[in-house]
């Protein structure tokens, strides 16, 4: 809270480098859909959430449901700035006997509000968690993350009719749409779109934004706090790999990992230190 | 005479029970409610009860994100739908992150009747116990169903109960009946062998007993209520004194009780075993009754198990 546009994009900055280099030294994992969704998550924990890192578990928390948990290198590199937990541990990413693990296990890693993986689970546990809310008439509110890619899950439309059925308004899902999944671009394996009006259709108010304007990320996030009676789904445009010349738009890079090479070349381009 | 009381009908019951004691117990539904008997919850605590619709995958989900947020989820549908349908929501949004998430099936097994093989859930059991940090329960009548349901609504963690739909004997007195999770209950003393049952088939085991009695057969009678954590103590103490086991179960022989007890016996102390339930093979619809004779799950069936594995062990 209280950061500046500038303040916030250096954080954004210096978390694509703790990615790129959490990678580089865990030989796996997924760059592409970290990188993209980078400033989203900065902008969430860095300027709108309601956490305490010294208390991951407080109750009236907002909450952060990483629902295409591949992303979870920007997710750890995110908390471990925040201080949810110390930044060497990013560099035992998927490891054995690490904390941090591929996917986000919520069980092991403070500041991890649902374990995710298996796509479409996390959007679906985020309206259990807004039901929540509701029921407690608790004021906290739920984030959530997801692919376009992940759209392609039945449970993703199981959930979103269900959230907006009981007008869960303390929701707030963000697309991250980068246009790429593993196969190749979203709308060649298996099209998504149009995925405004899928959601429109689906009785939830549908807001558009540019995924790297952290002006913008602020702007929709606000706006979409003043909704009533209707879930917000926020569809961010973005740029797969974002930062990283070489990586940018390219599907290849949802699941490779920088070689060491690669890793001096994108820290150099994001004004890392080598 | 014996009351006649479905597990199903039980479970709506100690539901009410505990929503009034408990207010963080949630339940939902997926458009089941008035065959699961959650309805009455419904109507008692709306603003506690969620229906999903035919979504069963999102059932689970949603009851993982209330647990992941303080409340006590308990989902239903039929077991075929829960197991089945979800079963990698299951594991990957409740076992895994170990939530504390009530999953209660009912229409399990056979014994669902007229729906069909389709809606005849033989392998509940079996894909429950496989992921880590489930317990699996099968309540042998009403009033084991209800001690049940208030016991996992004090317990931390995700368990699986599975009920069934047809109105079954009242083998338990409510008055004095003690219920603790993973503990098994010798409802009768024997010596030549003991049947271990669960379910619908213990009251079986009880009839088959006593006709085994008159053929000059001393059956011991096990209840096994929580097949996982099984209860290996009084399982072994059996092999040891006995010398020869039979199981029942409505479901599949592959993967449910008789295997976990053949898993226990065969690492400790092996003897014979002999497993009743359906022998790897769909159901179809019919008769309740008819079915379980077709598919050789009565007491006669126990008894022939008993009887043979009585003469081997000679």
């Amino acid at each position: 809270m209280g950061k500046s546009i500038q303040e916030l994009k250096q954080i954004a900055n210096d978390i694509r480098k703790d990615i790129i280099e959490m990678l580089a030294e865990s030989g796996s994992g997924h760059p592409g859909g970290s990188l993209s969704a980078t400033d989203i998550l900065t902008v969430l924990y860095f300027n709108e959430m309601n956490v305490d890192p010294n208390n991951s578990k407080w109750e009236d928390r907002d909450r952060f449901v990483l629902s295409k948990g591949h992303a979870a290198p920007v997710l750890y590199a995110t908390l471990a700035k925040k201080g949810f937990f110390p930044k060497e541990e990013l560099m035992k990413l998927r490891k054995i006997d690490a904390m941090l693990q591929g996917h986000p296990d919520m069980k092991g890693t403070p500041g991890v509000d649902m374990s995710t993986g298996s796509l479409g689970q996390g959007f679906s546990a985020s309206c259990g968690m807004a039901m929540a809310a509701k029921i407690d008439k608790k004021d906290y509110r739920v984030y959530t993350l997801l692919g376009d890619g992940e759209l392609q899950e039945g449970l993703v439309w199981e959930a979103a009719m269900l959230a907006a059925h009981y007008k869960l308004d303390n929701l707030t899902a963000i697309i991250d749409y980068n246009g790429l999944q593993i196969d190749g671009k979203t709308d060649e394996v298996l099209s998504v779109n149009p995925v405004t009006d899928k959601f429109k259709a689906f009785g939830w108010n549908v807001m558009e934004m540019d995924g790297h304007s952290i002006e913008e990320i602020i702007e929709s996030i606000a706006k979409a706090k003043e909704i009533k009676d209707a879930p917000t789904v926020i569809v961010a445009k973005t740029i797969k790999g974002k930062g990283v010349s070489f990586m940018e738009d390219k599907a290849e890079w949802h699941g490779n990992a920088p070689k060491e090479d690669q890793k001096v070349q994108a820290l150099k381009e994001l004004g890392g230190e080598i | 005479m014996t009351k006649m009381i479905a597990t199903r009908d039980a479970y709506g019951e100690a539901l009410i029970e505990i929503g009034k004691d408990n207010e963080n117990v949630v339940v939902l539904d997926a458009d089941l409610s008035k065959s699961t008997k959650t309805h009455g919850f419904g109507q008692e605590f709306p603003n506690r009860f969620i229906n999903v619709g035919i979504a069963e995958q999102n059932l689970i989900g949603t009851a993982a994100g209330l647990a992941a947020a303080g409340k006590i989820p308990f989902a239903s549908t039929f077991a075929m739908f829960a197991t089945g349908r979800a079963f990698e929501v299951i594991r990957n949004s409740v076992g895994y992150p170990k939530l504390n998430v009530k999953i209660c099936a009912t229409h399990s097994g056979i014994t669902v009747g007229e729906d069909g093989a389709s809606h005849q859930a033989l392998e509940d059991i079996s894909c429950m116990r496989t992921i880590p940090n489930m317990t699996v329960i099968v309540p042998a009548d009403g009033v084991e169903t209800k001690a049940a349901i208030h016991a996992i609504s004090k317990m931390e963690g995700p368990v699986y109960v599975r009920l069934g739909r047809l109105a079954v004997p009242t083998i338990n007195d409510e008055a004095s009946y003690e219920f603790k999770i993973g503990k098994g209950v010798t409802l009768k003393e024997g010596t030549d062998v003991t049947i271990i049952a669960t379910g619908l088939m213990v009251s079986e085991a009880l009839e088959a007993a006593k006709e085994l009695e008159t053929k000059g057969i001393n059956a011991r009678v096990i209840n096994i209520h929580t097949i996982k954590p099984l209860d290996n103590e009084i399982v072994i103490k059996a092999a040891k004194e006995t010398g020869a086991i039979v199981t029942a179960e409505e479901h599949n022989i592959i993967g449910g009780l008789g295997s976990a007890v053949a898993e226990v016996i065969s690492e400790s102390y092996p003897v014979l075993l002999k497993r009743v339930g359906t022998k790897d093979t769909f159901g179809e619809s019919g008769k309740p009754a008819d079915l379980m004779k077709k598919y050789e799950l009565t007491k006669d069936n126990i008894i022939d198990a008993v009887v043979d594995v009585v003469k081997k062990k000679q």
